[in-house]
């Protein structure tokens, strides 16, 4: 869609908890991409979907041990998960390059949601733990990039499949 | 019911998750299909209903979308083409307790059930009604559907079909549905919270979802830039409803109508006998 309100939490353990769900519904996200891709016998890059799912599960539970927590309230407000993977781009023949696409502009929405929140946060504690959020996202963002640059961008064609479920005409 | 009546562990007063309506088995579309993001967002309403899993029955007809029972731990029933309406009303006029969801797509839901559509609507039975709407037949691999656009060129049907698309909302409102929503797939807690609106909302609830086709309709990836919040909110007058949606661009998300017709009760007509001397009435 092309806009979403952003609802501000009030205190720290609003906005923690907030981060928490969104962390686990990346993690969910994840998750259901890799089993899309098993599914479809792409395993080298279901493989890589579970790596980043157990990843954001070490982010959720870093909330926790921040916190204190053996588990996270339920959010009062709930905003579209930006640090989830958009699925509209998966392909059954896609490649970790596109795999890697995909994660890291999702952890840029999450950069940038972070961000806007930090700037809407009045309360000190509250605008620093944005920010620390908004610093993790960055780190994760530079980790992906460097993962980038080791996979090779696939060759036009990729996509291309001897025996198609939609023939050209 | 799938595999749960009660979730492993869960204490009776702690609160259904979206988890709690996954079943244990992997759905099965093509990578990229919104109807994955459909079945989360069905979860996630039904964890803001907190309505038990057992006390939810999911049905559907066939296709694509059909497909959704399955992936769900609730009661399910996989009907037949087109008939999901009339399977889910015989269920909810027998068991008023259950909320009972009803899932298909723009090919079962308004060609071979288009009839169904319309009487569904019309009797207002409890009901909500999900439309994965997808503008093409992807199970039977991309005939056009009812909603395609008469200009959509494919192999199947060359230069198009030429064919008036269908109208789904505005025949919803104008056949008598108590509650109109359009979704749209790649945004799923904007519908997951309209499908849990339709299920609160009496009466019957008609909730279409453009849910992307990537493999015979590549081109609705863009729906992601074309959707945006309805701007303004639910109308009770179908009149005013009407214009709205059909002078609207089709992107407008949000509860278009919710109107305060009484849900269908059984009627001045209705059997007041119970279900056992009905039954004692076929003994032989």
């Amino acid at each position: 869609m092309k806009s979403h309100s952003v609802q501000a939490p009030r205190t720290l353990a609003e906005l923690m908890a907030q981060a928490y769900a969104l962390e686990r519904e990346a993690v969910e996200r994840y998750g259901e991409l890799a089993d899309v891709l098993a599914t479809h016998n792409n395993q080298e890059v279901a493989a890589l979907f579970r790596r980043l799912a157990s990843q954001e599960a070490m982010h959720a539970t870093e909330i926790l041990r921040t916190m204190g927590w053996t588990r996270a309230p339920q959010p009062p407000h709930l905003p579209d998960a930006p640090a989830a993977p958009g699925p509209e781009e998966a392909h059954y023949l896609m490649h970790p390059w596109h795999a890697l696409r995909i994660a890291l502009d999702a952890e840029q929405k999450a950069h940038d949601f972070f961000a806007a929140l930090a700037q809407r946060c009045e309360a000190d504690e509250m605008r620093l733990a944005a920010q620390r959020l908004q610093a993790d996202e960055r780190e994760h963002i530079t980790l992906l990039q460097s993962w980038l640059q080791r996979v090779p961008e696939p060759p036009a064609g990729w996509d291309e499949d001897p025996d198609p479920p939609r023939y050209p005409h | 019911m799938n595999d749960m009546c009660h979730p492993p562990g869960l204490a009776a007063a702690e609160p259904f998750t979206p988890l709690h309506y996954k079943s244990a088995t992997k759905p099965i579309w093509c990578p990229g299909c919104g109807d994955y993001t459909v079945l989360n967002a069905v979860t996630k309403a039904l964890a803001l209903v907190q309505r038990p899993p057992h006390e939810v029955a999911v049905v559907s007809g066939i296709g694509c979308s059909s497909r959704i029972p399955a992936y769900t731990s609730c009661y399910g029933f996989h009907g037949v083409h087109g008939r999901s309406l009339a399977a889910a009303t015989g269920l909810k006029v027998a068991r008023p307790d259950l909320t009972v969801l009803v899932a298909s797509g723009d090919g079962d839901g308004y060609s071979i059930g288009g009839n169904h559509f319309l009487h569904a609507c019309r009797r207002n039975v409890d009901l909500t009604y999900i439309v994965m709407d997808n503008h093409v037949y992807g199970m039977t691999k991309g005939q056009a559907s009812p909603t395609t656009e008469p200009d959509w060129d494919s192999k199947l049907s060359p230069g198009g079909t030429g064919v008036r698309s269908f109208h789904p909302l505005v025949i919803a409102l104008a056949a008598g549905a108590n509650f109109v929503a359009r979704a749209f797939a790649g945004d799923q807690n904007t519908t997951a919270d309209i499908i849990a609106a339709g299920i609160r909302h009496p009466g019957f609830s008609f909730i279409e979802i453009l849910s992307p086709c990537v493999t015979f309709r590549p081109e609705q990836k863009e729906w992601k830039n074309l959707t945006h919040p309805a701007p303004v909110g639910p109308t009770d007058d179908a009149a005013r409803a009407a214009k709205r949606i059909m002078t609207d661009d089709g992107f407008n998300i949000g509860v278009l109508y919710a109107g305060h017709r009484a849900p269908y009760s059984g009627g001045p007509g209705a059997p007041t006998r119970s279900l056992q001397e009905m039954e004692s009435a076929f003994a032989l």
